[in-house]
């Protein structure tokens, strides 16, 4: 287990490497001087110059890049143009709030889609299992931002029963009602595909002659569906939630501006319009990070699921 | 070797092995197929909406009542009603133009995203699939590309290139370029695996040519299918965008931009927010349904 982890992580290395790559070149071989940004429009040249040796800029490509990737390791990301603070500081300040959201929208997410899947499973063909198919189609054709529009308006405007904007800690009670309406959001980008594949292979695994014989013997049939049906089923699901998490943490760019939740999402979407590069850089790669880091734990979570599979 | 598909042969020698499915296609004449496409109803529908949406495109200038971009303070915030079908907006703007403009602008997005996508990824995926040698290297920079959460590039890419309609056009573009390598590589190893391209290889006909005449008609299925569903993908993610203010900027009637601007009126102008939303809503639907109803008609084997 030890091994395969150790091996799993090393794997990432080269991937997180490339990242790094790409966003420095992306950022890098652009159109437009970020010393020009700093300094400002009307700046005189010197100043400008004079910038761009502080940031470095007037460096070969591979040398800025072995600077930046030599700070980087050591946890600098550089400064906020904006702010003139550590990159880090803004990212340690709005990673928790994402990473909130992107759990419960997770947990959300598995509590709907699976008992939705099971149950239309379940009673195939029944007008249950329709309902939730034309859920599905529906699901897969909404942005989420519409969503996110369609909750604000029914729940915080209409109805009032959720606060509009904000966040709070979740270890109060209105913590939760701030995250409810966001967390369905960023959950929403998923729920479909995550019905639909629950559905799919429930149905696999409730034609197995192993479901058939633990009727015989006279399972109860919750237990038949739960223990002998859903655990099996279960693998795919697993794949799904960590495949989609990208997904997820997409979604919470996009919900994170409309609830104005201050998390990392909203962190580059301002940076962005700001052309705040270190911002951008230094919150691109610590999504990727997470990500990559995310699908290690879904491997792992496999043995967790299923038995058969043991690593290392 | 032209010949080679459609022989009697060919066929018998594909059909016998688990690869041979694009071969197999080819039995089931042109006849089939289209009686497949007919009898599906998501292409029926799916189709019916993209053929509707390209229509309102193409005569947006003549359906559209009003310019979309020219403000009207007097008629500021109107709901809907028989003179703005669909309300106007905090400038009063009419509402039903700017949604029926934006079917233009989505469908652009949709078809220039995947044809970025489709370009690199097709020639990409070929290369990976057909050389054994490039497979690796091209891989692992997927691996990189995929490493990105969806958006996540795209943002990265427009935060480099400065926001607007055309930048997101690129940086969805590109995002959409791993699935194509994926699907069209796993494509051509299939592809390379029948004997007619074993034939073809010992009498002679070079690489070009034989990507060209045996690979590439081998594997269109799945690039349509593809295809299809990457611009339903690409409209959604531009959307996106636009929503962000990374991507179509106002007064550009985008859906995605749309509801960006109309997002601070949901009390008082609820259905300025509702019309772009429900456009999108129906032209990925439309879209979806067709590439599910094309995959299921092209090839029932991929059948989910």
């Amino acid at each position: 287990m030890a091994a395969y982890l150790t091996g799993r992580l090393l794997q990432t290395v080269p991937v997180l490497v490339g990242v790094s790559v790409l966003v420095f070149l992306i950022l890098h071989l652009t159109p437009g001087n970020p010393a020009l940004f700093v300094a400002g429009p009307d700046a005189p040249p010197e100043v400008v110059r004079d910038i761009e040796r502080s940031l470095g800029l007037d460096q070969p490509l591979y040398v800025q890049y072995t600077r930046y990737m030599s700070r980087l390791v050591r946890g600098d990301l550089g400064r906020s143009i904006q702010a003139h603070d550590p990159v880090l500081d803004h990212l340690v300040a709005t990673f928790p709030v994402t990473l909130a959201l992107a759990c419960v929208g997770v947990l959300w997410t598995g509590l709907v889609s699976v008992p939705m899947g099971i149950l239309a499973a379940y009673r195939r063909n029944s007008a249950l299992d329709l309902a939730t198919i034309f859920a599905v189609l529906a699901g897969n054709a909404m942005p989420v931002f519409a969503i996110g529009l369609i909750l604000l308006y029914i729940f915080a405007i209409h109805l009032r029963w959720f606060p509009l904007t904000g966040y709070q800690s979740l270890a109060t009670f209105d913590g939760w009602r701030h995250i409810a309406l966001p967390a369905i959001t960023v959950g929403s980008g998923v729920t479909p595909l995550l019905t639909r594949l629950t559905r799919s292979s429930m149905l696999e695994v409730l034609n197995q002659d192993y479901v058939r014989s633990a009727r015989a013997k006279g399972v109860r049939e919750a237990a038949v569906v739960i223990r002998h049906g859903f655990r099996n089923a279960l693998l795919p699901v697993i794949t799904v939630i960590g495949l989609q998490f990208g997904f997820l943490l997409s979604g919470a760019v996009i919900t994170e501006s409309i609830f104005s939740l201050p998390g990392m999402g909203r962190l580059v979407v301002t940076a962005i319009q700001a052309r705040d590069f270190p911002v951008v850089q230094g919150a691109v790669l610590f999504f990727s990070l997470t990500f990559v880091l995310i699908s290690i734990l879904v491997d792992l979570a496999y043995a967790a699921a299923d038995p058969r599979i043991r690593y290392g | 070797m032209a010949a080679a598909r459609g022989t009697g042969i060919e066929i018998a020698a594909a059909a016998g092995q688990p690869g041979g499915l694009g071969a197999r296609r080819l039995r089931s004449s042109r006849g089939t197929l289209a009686r497949r496409l007919r009898r599906s109803w998501q292409v029926k529908i799916g189709g019916t909406i993209v053929v509707l949406m390209i229509v309102v495109a193409a005569a947006a200038p003549l359906l559209a009542p009003l310019d979309p971009t020219i403000p009207d303070i007097l008629h500021r915030f109107q709901g809907p009603s028989r003179a703005h079908f669909f309300g106007t907006d905090s400038l009063g703007r009419d509402i039903f133009s700017q949604v029926v403009h934006g079917s233009r602008i989505s469908l652009t997005i949709g078809l220039i995203s995947v044809g970025i996508s489709a370009a690199a990824g097709i020639t990409l995926g070929v290369l990976a699939g057909f050389y054994r040698r490039l497979d690796d290297p091209i891989m692992r920079v997927m691996d990189v590309l995929l490493a990105f959460p969806n958006l996540l590039l795209a943002i990265a890419i427009i935060a480099a290139l400065g926001p607007s309609l055309q930048n997101a056009m690129i940086a969805v573009g590109i995002g959409g370029i791993p699935g194509f390598v994926r699907i069209v590589r796993s494509a051509v190893f299939r592809v390379r695996g029948n004997e007619y391209v074993d034939a073809a290889r010992a009498v002679g006909v070079r690489d070009v040519r034989m990507l060209a005449r045996h690979v590439l008609p081998n594997i269109s299925s799945e690039v349509i299918v593809t295809a299809t569903l990457g611009i339903a993908a690409a409209i959604l993610a531009a959307a996106g965008l636009s929503f962000l203010g990374l991507g179509a900027q106002p007064p550009t009637p985008e859906w995605g931009a749309m509801a960006n601007l109309a997002k601070d009126y949901l009390n008082i102008a609820p259905y300025w927010s509702f019309f772009p939303i429900a456009a999108i809503f129906v032209t990925i639907l439309g879209f979806n349904f067709l590439g599910d109803g094309l995959r299921d008609a092209l090839d029932p084997r991929l059948h989910r």
